[in-house]
């Protein structure tokens, strides 16, 4: 044992590493329990990829992602959270174009139902009942989400409570429910739109919603399951979860942090772990890339599992399998950003619209994900934009706007070419185009634009290979498989150390629910 | 007045005979109706050309289910399975990549390509076996009614969440990742060598409309490891006499437990009486009846063409009608007036020979990369054949001489992706372009292929579905993938035989377990018919 | 094709009967001459010239070389002093044996690993992080052993060296003089599989004739003869050296957890070091060192006496087997089978009857009587035997 941490008693129970959205729903949950907690962040300031990004003065766009995602109401109960952010509902209706005449709007509420009628009578009738499915299905994966996943064995009590509660969650379904959970989860998200439905423009949205943060295209196997994560947020067929955060996705970060502070825990910027510090199977503590050693019994990584397991600990002093399967976690980031500073409102073509998207049938999908397969940019890209001043014109100066798209597929690793300058300002450019195309007159109003590859996405968040979700959501590396299954309950092989980040269960876009899930493991684990 | 029977099963193929078959050795009074002139389906020889003989489907057998050969005694009534030795993957830069019966001689030859796979094919080996071992009994298993509370279906809820305990953590991690990946995918975490996992994921993908990127085709790697297990006979293997010769001792073997079996007799629908089934017509108005009717059709044919949807509940008429069949595959099956020579395997020195001979009686995968083999799926993906196709071929006159004349030979090429909905359909036009692609892609590996042509049969998607009745001209009646298998097939509470009309069954692949002449639908329908019929 | 190794172009013309059996993906020579006694009695009385070059061989050099053996062994390689060789196991995470083999230091960051699997993959899988070059050298190093007392005396021939000095489980550079005058480079390490004084040579395949020729030549007054895998197994049986595959099943090969055996149940307890740095399967060893393996690998000794009188039975003169036999023969305690025999052997030198054997702990101490299962004229009979400490046969020549 290191005689250094011998005499000197831990002097945190727990440390953070990390100052993202879950990092901070850990250390708040933590700390209101009593425990005195650390936070540690690299960065200047907190939030990690949930932080705003400034185009140019005065003009403030999300960085990484511009949908906080589900928020359960446990979380903003349990941590005070009405005290430090103000969370809005917002209709934000998001307008989805097909690059000719067609176009449809979603509210929070789903789709416009008298556009979608105009394009399809028959849609328009079975959307009440499809919405119901979602609802259920989406309803159930919360209740799964929102406390760690049972283990198989079921020897543990909560084990035992969760699985109860879980099942009487799904047998609460209904009969004909039950069996779409079970059919629905493994299809490809193109498959199960096309028994319900057929025009292309509203199944091109819809599947968007599947293929989001995935490097996959909608006829992937497990694309539905993706599908209905991303709609436990929101109500059916909404393109966003339908709140908003006054100030933006970084306010959200910084109100957490608030929330944590004032509950007793300490939050240190600009101070990178370097090291997680461990004797004899158990951790004591990390050194900063200062050589700073602090001591603490408890270490709870927001980092990802790679970073967290084979760079900050010594892989050499874990099990090969172990190492193994962490080593072979699937990243594949193939989203990026580009921020553009506008002179005007963008012709998004809705009434108080706020965004729109570039999603115009499944198969420009597909074809945009195939060219992800062979390690291309994709040449016609499927893009997201949101125009978050349209509700918050604080967020740029007088009459001007911000618009941010996320862009697929651009993949982290290119087969040829790379992410640098060129690589950059080429994706720049054919977003730019795509959006002209679809948004017309936009162009002339751009002053300037900012582009996030994946590999800046890595280098300035983390995100390991540029996944917003550290690790691609998919059927094979969630709930009881993710990030691995020897911790899909947070805790690891190193005793004493947790993991709480999106990396965990259940995964991104989700407001903290893995950090706060991590946060009453370690609670429930006691006293080290 | 008819004669009347006890059980009359609907289609002589594979599964509607083993169906018959077991239902004939329960002593049972059976009559098999088939609509062509011959019994098989899909696993049929027929000599299409004088003197040469195909195995015009469904080429190779894998599964047949052990205990089929068994109980039926088909060695006694004809079934003969050579083993195939090898499979010799052309590679773009002119080498070759070699699996042999031995293991030695696998590890040598993969070792030249890549010492640390080489390593890894024993310890994946071993995975696989672990796998194919557990999802065995799966396979032998009733699938429970997952929604149901009666006592029988949460005994099978308990059986199968007792088995799936009962792997152990390791395991039951490695199947559910099996069960969910793409095969490129779980390889990768295996392999690097390209045309490797290339070979081994084209594998996954024969019959489905998925490239090796997709997932849910990871499992399908379990098929090769899964007949090894049985040990008794070599798992993947030719019948003598082509796939035929299986059709044929299956009904002798009925024949013999004193089955009835009529060609020539389509099925045009079934009749009911009072929500119950209680015969058959055939399209010349005959009529036949039994208090079992047992149909081996794919569900399409099975509910909604031989009765009235009407009759049916309509939740299950709709997971009928949603039941995904998506044909991808097509046949080439060529007369050769010499062997195809690969350049991969050219040269004169004495031990090349010998591998060459080696070769010709073993299987040849035209998949030299993942992305060749994604590439074709891509055509597919937007209703295209495939301009450079995945390719399985065996030249069955090396294994079993008969197929062909002295000195001539057969060549059965399987062929994916041809979807069924080719644009602008499967026009005679299409079906020759097919045929071109085919040939001209093999003859880049082997340039004396097309002088070598005497015939050549190209087979369609819709040949398929024309000739054998498969709906979509789908080879397994249905897609394999996770939401089409064990409870879901063909359709949730339907999937142990049954079905909403009383007296009518069902027993093809397109029921569990389905899939390649494994057999096990109709045998275990049979013991279900049997047992509560 | 099965592979050949170097020294094939001459193996192949003293293998009399064309008596191969297969070893690592090679041809091995079973025996030279049609029946194997005189290569028996080369190994303890002369001196015996083996190809082992079939033998997994690796190379691991870096500054981290041997911080990846020692996560992988069992044994303390970080004290494994420069010139110095040790025999090892290594284990999975449940400390289960994968399979064992040598570990030889041959300077500061130089490690040459044998094994009789290959190890290739398992070394890399462990290498995450470390700064160390894993080489394969398993067809880039032709290997011999030279084994019997008359070892050392033929190998100072051709290498012209007094080998005195070089010590039990050691190993050196050297050169020898190839037939026709050509300069021969090798390692030579004092180890082999015979329990017997021996080397093992280790050498570039392009001098493997040149060396084999020399020391063929120089052998003749010293009554060497090329051996085969048959007269090895007796010797090795004797030595009480077990190997892999048949009398253990290495874990990546198990297929059910009976069939795995820890250090401490093959009785290798003293090949495990506990207390030095994490290694694969640490955790597990230290929880079964401290409740004690249920199994130990132990000598059996059939009762001369025993065996005689069965065969008196039925008028025959006891018959012992020609050959080492390799088959799971059981062991009884009473009516009840309690362990089993994995290889066993007659040695010519010791006239006894002797097997290697996997008994329960509680039937492991040395002299316990057990019942050993042989069959007399096609009947199954029992013969009691005793179980014996390791090796049945140890002759000072070996460490001297």
């Amino acid at each position: 044992m290191n005689p250094a941490v011998q005499v000197r008693r831990a002097a945190y129970d727990a440390i953070v590493i990390g100052a993202g959205v879950n990092s901070l729903a850990a250390a708040a949950t933590l700390a209101k329990a009593g425990r005195t907690v650390l936070v540690l962040e690299r960065r200047a300031a907190v939030g990690g990829a949930g932080s705003a990004l400034e185009i140019e003065p005065g003009f403030h766009a999300d960085a990484a992602y511009d949908d906080i995602g589900w928020i359960p109401s446990s979380l903003v109960r349990d941590l005070d959270l009405t005290r430090h952010v103000r969370i809005v509902s917002s209709a934000m209706p998001v307008v989805a174009a097909d690059g000719n005449d067609a176009s449809l709007t979603f509210t929070a509420s789903g789709p416009d139902l008298d556009g979608l009628r105009r394009l399809s009578p028959r849609d328009a009738s079975r959307w009440p009942e499809f919405a119901g499915r979602v609802a259920a299905i989406a309803g159930f994966l919360r209740t799964l989400y929102a406390a760690p996943v049972p283990d198989t064995a079921l020897d543990q009590a909560g084990d035992l409570r969760t699985a109860l509660r879980l099942a009487l969650k799904y047998r609460g379904l209904g009969r004909r429910d039950m069996v779409e959970v079970l059919r629905v989860l493994p299809m490809s998200v193109a498959e199960w739109l096309d028994d319900w439905f057929e025009h292309p423009l509203l199944k091109g949205a819809l599947a968007a919603r599947g293929v989001t943060h995935s490097a996959f295209g909608p006829r992937a196997a497990g694309t539905a399951f993706v599908f209905l994560h991303h709609q436990v947020a929101a109500r059916p067929g909404a393109m966003r979860s339908g709140l908003r955060v006054e100030g933006g996705i970084g306010a959200f970060a910084a109100g957490l942090a608030r929330a944590a502070q004032a509950a007793g825990a300490e939050v240190r910027t600009g101070a990178e772990v370097r090291r997680i510090t461990a004797a004899r199977g158990a951790v004591d503590g990390v050194e900063l890339a200062s050589g700073e050693r602090i001591a603490a019994a408890r270490v709870v990584s927001g980092a990802s599992p790679r970073h967290t397991f084979l760079e900050l600990c010594d892989p050499a002093r874990l099990e090969p399998g172990f190492v193994h399967a962490v080593s072979r976690i699937r990243y594949r980031g193939a989203f990026a950003r580009v921020h553009f500073s506008l002179d005007g409102l963008p012709p998004l073509g809705g009434d108080r619209a706020s965004g729109a998207l570039v999603a115009p049938d499944m198969d420009y999908l597909e074809r945009a994900a195939d060219d992800a397969k062979y390690g291309r940019a994709s040449e016609r890209p499927f893009v997201r934009a949101f125009v978050p001043t349209v509700a918050d014109p604080s967020r740029a100066p007088e009459g001007k706007h911000v618009l941010s798209a996320h862009v697929q597929y651009a993949p982290y690793r290119l087969r040829e070419g790379r992410w640098d300058d060129a690589g950059r300002e080429a994706l720049g450019d054919r977003v730019m185009d795509t959006l002209e195309r679809y948004l017309p007159g936009l162009k002339a109003l751009v002053r300037r634009r900012e582009v996030l590859t994946p590999v800046d996405l890595e280098r300035e968040f983390g995100l390991p290979e540029g996944h917003a979700y550290h690790g691609e959501l998919a059927l094979d590396q969630a709930m009881f498989m993710r990030p691995v299954p020897a911790c899909s309950h947070y805790r690891s092989p190193v005793r004493g150390l947790y993991v709480c980040g999106p990396g965990a269960h259940p995964g991104g876009g989700t407001a903290g629910v893995a950090g706060a899930n991590a946060a009453r493991t370690v609670l429930a684990d006691g006293a080290p | 007045m008819t004669p009347r029977y006890d059980a009359i099963v609907i289609g002589g193929g594979h599964n509607g005979l083993i169906n018959a078959a077991y239902l004939a050795r329960a002593g049972r009074k059976v009559l098999v109706l088939e609509r062509r002139e011959l019994v098989g389906g899909a696993a049929v020889s027929e000599q299409v050309f004088p003197g040469f003989t195909f195995s015009v489907f469904s080429y190779v057998v894998s599964l047949l289910r052990p205990e089929i050969i068994r109980e039926l005694n088909l060695p006694a009534h004809g079934l003969h399975v050579l083993p195939l030795e090898s499979t010799v993957t052309p590679m773009l830069n002119g080498d070759y990549l070699a699996g042999w019966a031995d293991h030695d001689l696998s590890r040598q030859e993969l070792y030249r390509h890549s010492p640390q796979d080489a390593d890894a094919y024993d310890e994946y080996g071993r995975l696989m076996h672990h796998m194919a071992y557990a999802v065995r009994p799966i396979l032998s298993m009733l699938p429970p009614d997952p929604t149901s509370l009666s006592p029988r279906d949460l005994m099978g809820m308990l059986k199968f969440g007792k088995h799936m305990r009962s792997l152990g953590d390791e395991k039951f991690h490695a199947l559910h990742k099996l069960m969910t990946m793409s095969s490129a995918d779980f390889l990768d975490e295996w392999f690097e060598f390209d045309t490797l996992k290339a070979t081994k994921s084209a594998s996954g993908i024969i019959g489905t409309f998925l490239g090796p990127r997709s997932p849910g085709t990871a499992y399908v790697l379990l098929h090769h490891y899964m007949g090894e297990l049985d040990g008794v006979f070599r798992a993947w293997g030719f019948a003598k006499g082509g796939t035929g010769g299986v059709s044929e001792s299956i009904a002798s073997s009925a024949r013999a437990f004193g089955a009835e079996i009529r060609c020539n007799a389509p099925v045009a629908r079934v009749i009911t009486k009072g929500g119950r089934a209680v015969g058959v017509a055939l399209e010349n108005g005959d009529e036949f009846h039994a208090n079992v009717i047992v149909s081996g059709l794919d569900p399409r044919r099975s509910f909604l063409q031989l009765l009235d949807p009407k009759e049916l509940p309509a939740d299950f008429a709709d997971a009928i009608r949603r039941y995904k069949f998506r044909g991808s595959s097509g046949k080439v099956n060529l007369a050769l007036s010499e062997l195809p020579r690969f350049t991969c395997l050219e040269g004169n020195a004495p031990a090349r020979a010998m591998l060459r001979q080696a070769a010709w009686r073993g299987a040849f995968s035209i998949s030299p990369s993942l992305d060749y083999v994604e590439r074709a799926f891509d055509d597919a993906k937007y209703g295209q054949f495939s301009r450079q196709p995945y390719m399985d071929i065996i030249i069955p006159s090396m294994i079993d001489p008969g197929m062909a004349p002295p000195g001539k030979h057969v060549m059965s090429i399987f062929v994916q992706y041809a979807p069924y909905n080719q644009q602008g359909g499967w026009t005679d036009a299409n079906r020759e372009a097919f045929g071109d692609a085919v040939v001209n892609t093999l003859s880049q590996f082997a340039p004396n292929l097309k002088s070598a042509i005497l015939h050549r049969q190209v087979i369609t998607p819709a040949d398929i579905e024309r000739i054998t009745g498969l709906t979509e001209g789908n080879i397994f009646q249905g897609e394999l993938a996770l939401h089409q298998l064990f409870f879901f097939r063909p359709a949730p509470a339907w999937a142990r035989y049954t079905t909403p009309i009383r007296g009518y069954w069902q027993c093809g692949s397109g029921t569990h377990p389905g899939g390649g002449i494994m057999g096990a639908s109709g045998r275990l329908a049979a013991l279900e018919i049997l047992e509560h019929g | 094709m099965l592979k050949q190794t170097p020294f094939h172009p001459r193996t192949s013309l003293l293998c009399q009967g064309q008596n191969w059996r297969r070893w690592a993906g090679h041809l091995a020579a079973s025996s030279y001459d049609l029946v194997h006694d005189r290569e028996y009695h080369a190994i303890r009385n002369a001196a015996a010239l083996l190809d082992v070059s079939p033998l997994y061989k690796y190379l691991v050099t870096g500054p981290d070389a041997a911080r990846l053996l020692d996560r992988v062994v069992t044994r303390d390689i970080g004290k494994l002093a420069p010139g110095r060789v040790v025999y090892t196991t290594w284990c999975d995470s449940g400390g289960k044996v994968i399979d064992d083999g040598t570990v030889a230091r041959l300077d500061d960051r130089r490690f040459r690993m044998t094994s009789a699997d290959p190890t290739f993959r398992l070394l890399h899988e462990n290498a995450h992080g470390l700064r160390v070059d894993i080489a394969d050298v398993s067809e880039s190093t032709a290997a011999l052993a030279l084994q019997g007392p008359n070892a050392r005396a033929v190998l100072e021939e051709v290498t012209g060296g007094d080998l005195a000095g070089l010590r039990y489980f050691h190993v050196t550079a050297a050169t020898a003089r190839g037939a026709g005058g050509t300069r021969v480079p090798l390692e030579i390490s004092r180890t082999g599989y015979t329990g017997d004084l021996g080397y093992e040579l280790w050498l570039d395949p392009k001098d493997a004739l040149a060396l084999w020729d020399a020391l063929m030549a120089a052998g003749v007054a010293y009554g060497l003869a090329p051996t085969g895998m048959m007269a090895l197994d007796i010797a090795r049986i004797e030595a009480g050296l077990m190997l892999a595959d048949v009398d253990y099943v290495g874990a990546l090969k198990a297929l059910i957890p009976s069939q795995l055996s820890s250090p401490y149940e093959l009785s290798l307890d003293w090949t495990v070091k506990l207390d030095k740095d994490h290694f694969t399967g640490r955790d597990a060893l230290a929880a079964e060192r401290a409740r004690g393996p249920a199994w130990r690998f132990v000598g059996i000794q059939v009762d001369w006496n025993a065996l005689e009188a069965l065969y008196a039975a039925v008028d025959l003169p006891p018959r012992v087997p020609t050959a080492a036999w390799r088959a799971s023969v059981p062991l009884y305690d009473g009516e009840l089978q309690v362990g089993y025999c994995t290889s066993g052997c007659w040695s010519p030198l010791l006239k006894q009857y002797i097997a290697l054997a996997h008994v329960p702990s509680r039937f492991a101490a040395p002299g316990t009587r057990l019942d050993f299962e042989v069959t007399v004229e096609h009947r199954r009979k029992r013969a009691a035997c005793h179980v014996r400490k390791t090796p049945f046969l140890d002759p000072p020549r070996k460490r001297a």
